[in-house]
Formats: structure tokens, sequence, C-alpha cells
């Protein structure tokens, strides 16, 4: 006889726009279906954009998250240049794509540190967070902020980066590429992990191409895009870097995608701080005229995406913002069905949305008993890797 | 392909079907179209050009609602957008495109509770962002919508 139970996860994720609740129906140990539902953390950002000004946007939309907080800004500040025609000095551009990669680089490592709490490796969770830093204090230097840089505007960016800082970023990023190459070793090389996270939540092309998945979720599964090279913006188009991709679709890929995806931006952050011009850092554009604009940029989960349409006032008529997790987040339905419990975790923590959902997962039979909390979730996860390495032969 | 390939395609191919099929610039176009014809020209954007769906948004533009479905060319690097508009503003209605693309799953549930669009076709249109207790027929990204003032008195 089959019982299925029902596993609410969720709704509580205060860090992003998106929280969410996930509502798994399993079978014994196998997940069955899924239903996601969003929204509890709703703050009415497209509405509240248009009660704002034009600077004023950019400021909140920077509040969207806290985590790839220049992503959404230099989303926004790009959609109103496509709207009004407006140049940006050559400088600018430069700082752009360095504080961006910042991002990105502490963006991948936190991910990194958390897949690695899920599956049992605290050592590369204590890693991922302690190698960090050097990141935030480049952040620090850079922007005067180690979250919410406030660095850009319409135009071009708010500060210079000063002569000599110069030595001091490339030290730090000499010290950060010194301890990623020793994370790549401990991960990629490690048989359990292969044994752990190959063939675990596979999303293959042609469904990532339906769901229209972006960012490294997409990579992953083998789709060739990266709007830093499709639909080059900021210095993208004068630095030379590859796009990072795996055809398996697994989560081991998309670990690999992660994770050789830092080694590109330490290099794009390199050749920007080398070949940057002198020069103004910003065009000091005074209106915003009437008309519509699309703002794309390449967020550490993928495409941002704004369109923005003005009447001549000083506020948008309609601010539309669409996070890459929005795109991504549906995918997990396909990736989850027909996998067990214990893997749930990480397949949702492969996709990268904010950990703080997960926190709230609980299971629950279906007279609604609590079966499990989110703790025993992860101690499942990190049995079975335990599990896995005494077969293996590693104790 | 290049934009203006695109452009001079859909222009030949759907003839009076398309309103108005303008560039904006070297990255931007956009292609006015009647409601009806929404799913005929996702179809052939996003299957046949192969063309990525971005996302779609809705705009209130006071006599008419404007769903603009973004598309992105990724291999030269544009977006496409058609833009729907949906005259009857008191009850907006359109097919769905879900059919087509599964990506635009959510983002047609995220229409029908701000903007009151109907998607036809679509049978997922539970709320996604908005609270259980949302009272119907009220959407908050119309214009006439007033956000309520908070009263700093009550907790």
């Amino acid at each position: 006889m089959s019982h299925k139970a029902h596993i609410p996860i969720g709704p509580y994720h205060p860090l992003q726009e998106e929280p969410e609740f996930y509502k798994l129906v399993v079978e014994g140990e196998k997940v069955v279906d899924v239903d996601v539902r969003i929204g509890w953390n709703h703050r009415g950002i497209e509405k509240l954009s248009e009660a704002k000004t034009f600077d004023q946007s950019i400021f909140i939309v920077e509040r969207i998250c806290g985590i790839c907080s220049s992503s959404h800004p230099i989303t926004c500040v790009q959609a109103l240049e496509d709207l009004g025609g407006i140049k940006v000095p050559d400088r600018a551009l430069y700082i752009r794509s360095i504080v961006q990669e910042l991002e990105r680089l502490h963006s991948h490592m936190l991910w990194a540190g958390l897949a690695g709490h899920f599956l049992g490796y605290n050592t590369v969770f204590m890693w991922g967070w302690k190698y960090r830093e050097p990141i935030c204090d480049i952040m620090e230097t850079v922007t005067g902020n180690r979250q919410n840089y406030a660095m850009l505007k319409v135009g071009g960016v708010r500060r210079d980066i000063e002569k000599e800082h110069v030595p001091y970023i490339l030290t730090r990023l000499d010290e950060f590429t010194r301890h990623l190459d020793m994370l790549r070793g401990a991960v990629l090389d490690d048989p359990v992990l292969h044994a752990r996270l190959k063939g675990v939540g596979v999303l293959t092309k042609e469904r990532a191409i339906d769901y229209a998945a972006l960012g490294p979720t997409a990579r992953a599964s083998g789709v060739d895009i990266d709007v830093r090279r499709d639909h080059p913006y900021a210095a993208y188009d004068r630095v030379k870097w590859k796009v990072i991709t795996q055809p398996e679709g697994d989560v081991f890929a998309k670990m690999v995608v992660r994770i050789m995806e830092m080694y590109e931006s330490v290099s794009i952050i390199r050749q920007c701080l080398d070949k940057m011009p002198a020069g103004p850092i910003d065009s000091n554009p005074k209106d915003i005229p009437p008309g519509e604009g699309i703002g794309q940029a390449e967020a550490p989960r993928g495409e941002c995406f704004h369109y923005i349409k003005s009447d001549g006032s000083n506020s948008p008529v309609r601010h539309k913002v669409r996070a890459p997790t929005y795109m991504n987040f549906p995918t997990f339905r396909e990736t989850v069905i027909g996998q067990t419990v214990s893997d749930a975790t990480i397949i949702l923590a492969a996709i990268d949305p904010c950990y703080c959902c997960t926190e709230r997962m609980l299971i629950v039979d279906k007279d609604d008993k609590d079966l499990f909390d989110i703790q025993e979730l992860i101690r499942l996860s990190q049995e079975k890797t335990l599990k896995l390495k005494e077969k293996m032969g590693f104790k | 392909m290049k934009i203006d390939d695109i452009l001079s395609d859909i222009r030949n191919k759907f003839g009076s079907k398309v309103i108005k099929a303008e560039k904006k610039n070297e990255k931007r176009a956009y292609v006015d179209i009647y409601p009806k014809d929404i799913v005929l020209l996702t179809k052939y954007m996003f299957k046949e050009l192969g063309l990525r769906f971005a996302i779609a948004t809705a705009v209130d533009d006071f006599d008419a609602i404007e769903v603009l479905y973004h598309f992105a060319e990724d291999a030269s690097g544009f977006v496409v957008s058609l833009r729907a508009i949906i005259k009857e503003k008191e009850d907006p209605h359109i097919d769905t495109i879900t059919g087509v693309t599964r990506s635009a799953w959510w983002i047609e549930r995220e229409m029908h509770e701000l903007f009151g669009i109907h998607f036809d076709g679509n049978t997922d249109l539970r709320p996604l962002l908005l609270p259980d207790d949302w009272p119907t027929g009220v959407y908050p990204l119309r214009k006439n919508f007033i956000v309520p003032k908070r009263d700093s008195r009550k907790a």
C-alpha cells in the first residue's frame, strides 16, 4: 500500500525577494510531487518604485537582495541608460565590471560553503565563509561598504578606484586565489563528493531551455548563455574570459560551474584593473526622457531583467523587476521528482536560492504531524555522505 | 540572426497581424500585435527562432492594458518585445502561452493577481505573491489602486 506524506518547506526567507513554500509529496523515501508557493516576503518593490524618483528607485532595488546588491542597481541603471540613450564614460564601465565580479566571487563562495554544510562537509562551510572575507575587505576598500555598495548611478558610478588601492586589491586577490585552489582541490578531487552528487537532480538541456533557466543553473545543463558575453555591458567585451559550461545538468555540474567561474571572475578583475583608462567616472545626465528601456545584467544566479517605462516626469510609470531565481525556481520541480528526501536539500541548494528558506523546512505526515524539521533533514543528508564514505573505505 | 532580419521576417510572415514593428536601437525592438495572435507569435519566436523567453511585463496604460513579452536573442545580443494591447480594461483576456513554454508558468499567475488579466487556457492561476486573504477584484499594480496609509498608532 502506498502512503503519500506531505512535506511543507518554508515559507520564511527574509534575504531575497522570493521567499517560498514548498510542499513535497513523498512516498517512502521518494519525492513524487512538489508544489511551490512564494510571496511571504512580497514587499511591492514594483509599486513602490512607481512612487519614487529615478534616483530613489536605484536605491530601492539595491535593497531587494542582500547578496547581489549591485546586480539589481546595475540592471536598473542600464534600463534607464537604454531608455534615454545615455552614454557612460569608459572608466566607469571598468569599475562597474570590477564591482560585479567581486560580488559574484563572494556569492559563489557563500554557495560553496553552504553546499558543503548540507553535505556534511563542515570544513568546507568554514572555509567558504572565511575565505570570502578578503572579497568583502576589497569591497569595503573600493566602495566603502561590505554590502549595499551604493556604487551605481545613471551615467556612471559614484566612487572612483584610487590608484593607491590597486596593490592592496591585487594582494588580497592573490590570497583569495590561493584559498580557491585549495577549495577546488578539496571539493572537485573528492571521490565521495563525486559519488554523492553525480547524477543527482539532473536538469536536462531541453528542460532548461523550456523553463528558460538562467545562469549557472542553465550553464550546468549545457545551455551556453551568459549575459556578460551575449549582451555585452560594462567592460566585459574588452577583457578576455570564457563562459563555463558543463553538459551533465546534475548537482555536481552546478558545483563545477560555480567554482570554475570564480577563476574567470578573478581574471576579469585583474584585467580590468590593468586596462582601466583614466578619465571621468560620470557623464552627469540631467533628465530621463519619455520612453521605455530594458536592462539586463548577469547576477551571480543568472540574468537580472528590468523594464522601465517613463512618461517624462521624474518617476517611472512602470518598473518591472525580474530576478534570476524567478526563472530557476520552477526547474526545482523537474529535478526533485523521483529523487530521495535526503537529496532534496542539496538539489534545492544547487539552484542557489537563499538558504533561509530551508531553515524552515519541516516534514509532516498526512495528519499534519511533524516528522522532521530542518536539522533532521540536514542530518539525513549528512548521514548519507557518511555512509557513502564508509562504503568507499574513507573513515 | 540580426535584429533587422527578425523584424522584416515578422512583417512579411504576419502582415496585417502586426500593428507596428519598430527598432528602438541596435539592441531593442518592439512589435505591437493584437492579443488574439499572441500564441501564434510566441510559437514563432520561441520554437521557430529559438529565442529565450526572458519575462513578460504588464503595464496599466490608463486606457488599455499592455502585456509585453520580452524575448532575448543570445547569439547576436538583442531583445525583441511583443506588445499585446488589450483594450477591454474592465475584463482583460488573452490566451495563455504556457502551452508553448513552461517558463511563462509563474509570470501569468503573477499578472493575473496583480493586474487582473485572465489567461484563457491556463488552469493554474492560483495566487503567487499576494496573501490568501487578499480581496478578489483588487489589483494592486493597476493605476487606480491607492496604497492604503499605514496607521502608525496601531501595532
